[in-house]
């Protein structure tokens, strides 16, 4: 029986199957673990190879939307005949380096895709699969036609085991909760996404599998027909994670009109030289009236702010240094901290997510392709970073602060 | 502590792991010096409740470490990563004889973690929980497949892993108790083998299966275009043993690349059926002791081994790699007596080379994948009697067996199977 690598094809030239893999002892490939949450690291590990073999490794997910994904690293195996993600380097491909996870937070269209994608779990009750390959030599396209030396399957899961998800449609509310497993009492969330609308809960589901009560709130419907303002009410919150935003908006006005100011800013969009856009200048310069931005110096908990600095998106480098002087003046400063991350783009999502850098986008029903901003490799540090960050200001502030202000009880 | 006190944090890593992996399980943010009891809680399939606990002091860090830190009281004392897994045990006021085996591989057990205040050694149920945290279980990994046989006359389950292949596989044979048992070969599948649970014997009645049956399933196994046809071995446990020793040494059919036997011997009628087996343990029933509890004690019924060739395996023909697995505590069969006559025959046969044996004091007839509970007795049906057949084993010592045998089997599998670490020895 011939071994299927044996009959490989060809690629450019070289032949690709080797005459010291065509017995059976085929390479073994493991990925542990094999069921992860997405902001877990997993340890790829690959042995039984000849010493000083060429491999590329290989990642390919299919998305809900059926769209391919792919990702790929060159490898040389040790003297022992052994590739480890989280020791050996890549020498190229969609990542470079000692990068254990950069078959995931570089994973991009596989060539021939449509355009302007983004990769955004919308089931969260089931897994992003992941299917990690080993391919001989090191080969950066058409993994489609050739046959894998080894290959496995890994799951990445928003939710956590025990997380309830629980849909919430009472007193004008549209949202999603979702519940740790256990007896609490818990801290809660609320979780807001931005511009785009509609119900985005993978976020709220992975801060559930850390032990939050946390609510994805819809308060933008992705048609953006609904023009209603959003009451703020009643509003104590023990603290505050800000990601890529700013304190630019009319205070006397809907919220939502902050799209009407956009378009009355429209000149200055502009257009980058692939014709995406580019919103950035639109808050610029920052206004000085009071009524054009919130009044940070009354903010009475702790602050963390995330911007990414080249978010073309947002001015939110020159929010954040605006924040911290309006602070400062108002002697509440110490609440503020800021982390702001050099090569970051707008979309500072969840660690190991692919980094966006341009995508679709509906504006008032038209299509256009958005530039974020960031290059890949520090967005996904910022990524990592800065969730890491975000979980122990949460820890901090809503489960150990020294402020006796009880927690809710389900 | 207070409801208004910050709650420990509790982590369990992985959350969702395979029954082979190992947990690390954590508690923070608790006072220093604090007295906790980890418990863990499982609902199994048949609807019984199994637990374990854990008694554990915080450090001056309020930590409590399981993989690195003692526990003072409980299911298990000392330092034992795993105790909360293998250390479960039927919930009070449970059946009697349980035995935990999990029937459907394609969904996980659930653990249910909790940590409470102070040493608590019962009543769970009724306290309240500083934390808990839900563990997934796993037998099937991400992409392993899992596809019912039954043709060529043979009745099984096929796990393949990922990939094309072509892989090296294992014919995986459970022993007396009969029936399906896919588990194990599900992990094997996991870790890059074709396996193939093979049903060959019934609760009810006699076997009726011969060497044709076990010679068919293997060569199943070789002509599978997603198996490496010259890589296959044979997996047995108790009876599988048996079966596994006869074919090694007398089928002119099938040549296993190695053997794994665990728990077993190789006494039997040569050139009998397995149907054999079962009458010359028949024949020896008066050799049955009971313990203190009325529990089967069957360990002589095979014994003294025999000194006629005619009555076992002359295991000096087997040309392939042996790991013979035995407990010392095995009150079922006589493993440990089996294993030193088997290693003296395979000396004087020239095949030592060929023979490893791992022996663990303490450990009982039942040695599985690891983090499993231990079961030192349980119900027993064969030939549609019912009995509580006392396995042997201590917990302890029986679940570091297991987990020790494993990695070593793992490791064994991977150097015939695979070609892995040739230059070292196993």
């Amino acid at each position: 029986m011939v071994p299927h690598f044996g009959e490989a094809k060809s690629h450019g030239g070289a032949l690709l199957a080797s005459p010291m893999l065509g017995t059976c002892a085929c390479p073994l490939l493991e990925v542990r673990p094999s069921r992860g949450l997405v902001d877990e690291k997993f340890q790829i590990a690959v042995e039984n190879l000849p010493p000083a073999h060429k491999v590329t490794l290989h990642s390919l997910h299919q998305s809900e939307d059926g769209d391919f994904w792919e990702a790929f690293g060159f490898y040389v195996s040790d003297a022992d005949g052994r590739v480890t993600a989280d020791r050996h380097e890549s020498l190229g491909g969609t990542y470079e380096g000692v990068e254990p996870m950069g078959l995931l937070w570089s994973l991009r269209p596989v060539p021939g895709s449509r355009t302007g994608l983004r990769l955004r779990k919308k089931h969260v009750a089931s897994p992003m699969v992941v299917c990690i390959s080993m391919y001989e030599g090191h080969v950066s396209q058409r993994f489609g036609e050739l046959v894998a030396l080894a290959c496995a399957v890994t799951e990445r899961w928003y939710m956590g085991p025990g997380v309830r998800r629980v849909d919430v449609r009472e007193g004008g509310v549209t949202g999603t909760l979702f519940l740790p497993q256990g007896p609490g009492p818990f801290a809660g969330v609320l979780d807001m996404w931005g511009g785009g609308g509609g119900l985005v809960e993978y976020r709220a589901a992975l801060l559930a599998s850390h032990g939050f009560v946390t609510m994805a709130l819809e308060y933008l419907p992705a048609d953006e027909s609904r023009t209603a303002d959003i009451e703020f009410g009643y509003f104590d919150p023990r603290c505050c994670v800000c990601i890529s935003g700013s304190h630019v908006h009319p205070i006397n006005k809907p919220i939502l009109s902050v799209f009407e100011e956009i378009k009355e800013n429209f000149q200055k969009t502009r257009f980058d030289e692939n014709n995406y856009l580019i919103w950035r200048d639109v808050i610029l310069p920052l206004p000085s009236e009071p009524s054009m931005k919130v009044d940070v110096g009354r903010i009475r908990c702790p602050l963390l702010v995330i911007v990414g600095q080249d978010d073309q998106n947002w001015a939110t480098v020159e929010s954040a240094e605006d924040m911290q002087k309006m602070m400062e003046e108002a002697g509440n400063s110490h609440l503020l901290t800021i982390l702001s991350y050099p090569g970051a783009g707008h979309l500072i999502e969840p660690p190991y997510s692919p980094h966006i850098r341009a995508s679709n986008f509906v504006l008032r029903g038209d299509k256009v392709i958005m530039l974020w901003g960031g290059q890949t490799k520090p967005h996904a540090d910022a990524q990592e970073d800065s969730w890491k960050k975000i979980l122990e200001f949460l820890q901090l502030h809503l489960y150990h602060s020294q402020d006796p202000a009880p927690l809710a009880r389900l | 502590m207070s409801r208004r006190q910050p709650s420990p944090l509790l982590s369990v890593q992985p959350c969702r792991g395979l029954w082979d992996e190992k947990l690390c399980i954590t508690v923070q943010k608790l006072p220093p010096g604090q007295e906790v009891t980890l418990h863990s809680l499982l609902h199994s399939e048949d609807g019984d409740f199994w637990e374990a606990f854990g008694h554990y002091v915080s450090d001056a860090t309020g930590a409590v470490r399981v993989a690195e830190d003692a526990s003072v009281g409980g299911s298990y004392t000392g330092v034992e990563p795993m105790g909360l897994l293998w250390g479960l045990s039927p919930a009070a006021g449970s059946r009697p004889g349980l035995r935990l085996r999990k029937k459907d591989v394609c969904s996980p057990s659930t653990i249910h973690i909790s940590v409470y205040e102070g040493h608590v050694v019962q009543g769970f149920k009724e306290r309240k929980a500083l934390a808990l945290v839900d563990a997934e279980r796993w037998y099937l990994a991400p992409g392993v497949q899992r596809i019912e046989v039954n043709e060529h006359g043979i009745t099984g389950t096929l796990f393949l892993p990922a990939g094309f292949g072509p892989f090296p596989a294992i014919l995986d044979l459970w022993g007396g108790g009969g029936g399906l048992v896919e588990y194990r070969s599900a992990l094997l599948a996991a870790h890059g083998y074709a396996a193939l649970a093979l049903q060959y014997l019934s609760q009810k009645e006699m076997p009726s299966v011969g060497n044709e049956y076990f010679e068919a399933a293997f060569t199943f196994l070789q002509n599978h275009p997603r198996v490496c046809g010259n890589k296959v071995a044979l997996f047995g446990l108790s009876f599988g043993t048996s079966v596994s020793l006869g074919l090694a040494a007398y089928s002119t059919v099938i040549q296993p690349r190695c053997l794994v036997c665990v728990s077993g011997s190789h006494v039997q009628p040569v050139g009998g059926s397995l149907a054999d087996i079962f009458i010359q343990f028949g024949k020896n029933a008066h050799k049955t002791r009971y313990d203190d509890q009325q529990r089967v004690i069957w360990r002589d019924l095979l014994l003294p081994i025999p000194t006629d060739p005619s009555q076992k395996v002359d295991v000096g023909r087997i040309r392939c790699p042996v790991l013979f697995i035995v407990g010392e505590d095995d009150q079922n069969w006589p493993a440990s007596e089996s294993a030193e006559d088997m290693e003296r025959m395979m000396e004087e046969a020239g095949k030592s080379h060929l023979f490893t044996k791992l022996s663990y004091p303490g450990a009982g007839h039942l040695i599985e994948p690891p983090y499993g509970p231990h079961v030192r007795a349980s119900n027993f049906i064969t030939l549609g009697t019912k009995a509580m057949l006392l396995w042997g084993g201590q917990a302890q010592p029986h679940s570091h067996a297991q987990e020790d045998s494993w990695q070593k089997t793992l490791a064994f599998l991977e150097r015939h199977l695979y070609g892995v670490g040739v230059t070292a020895g196993l």
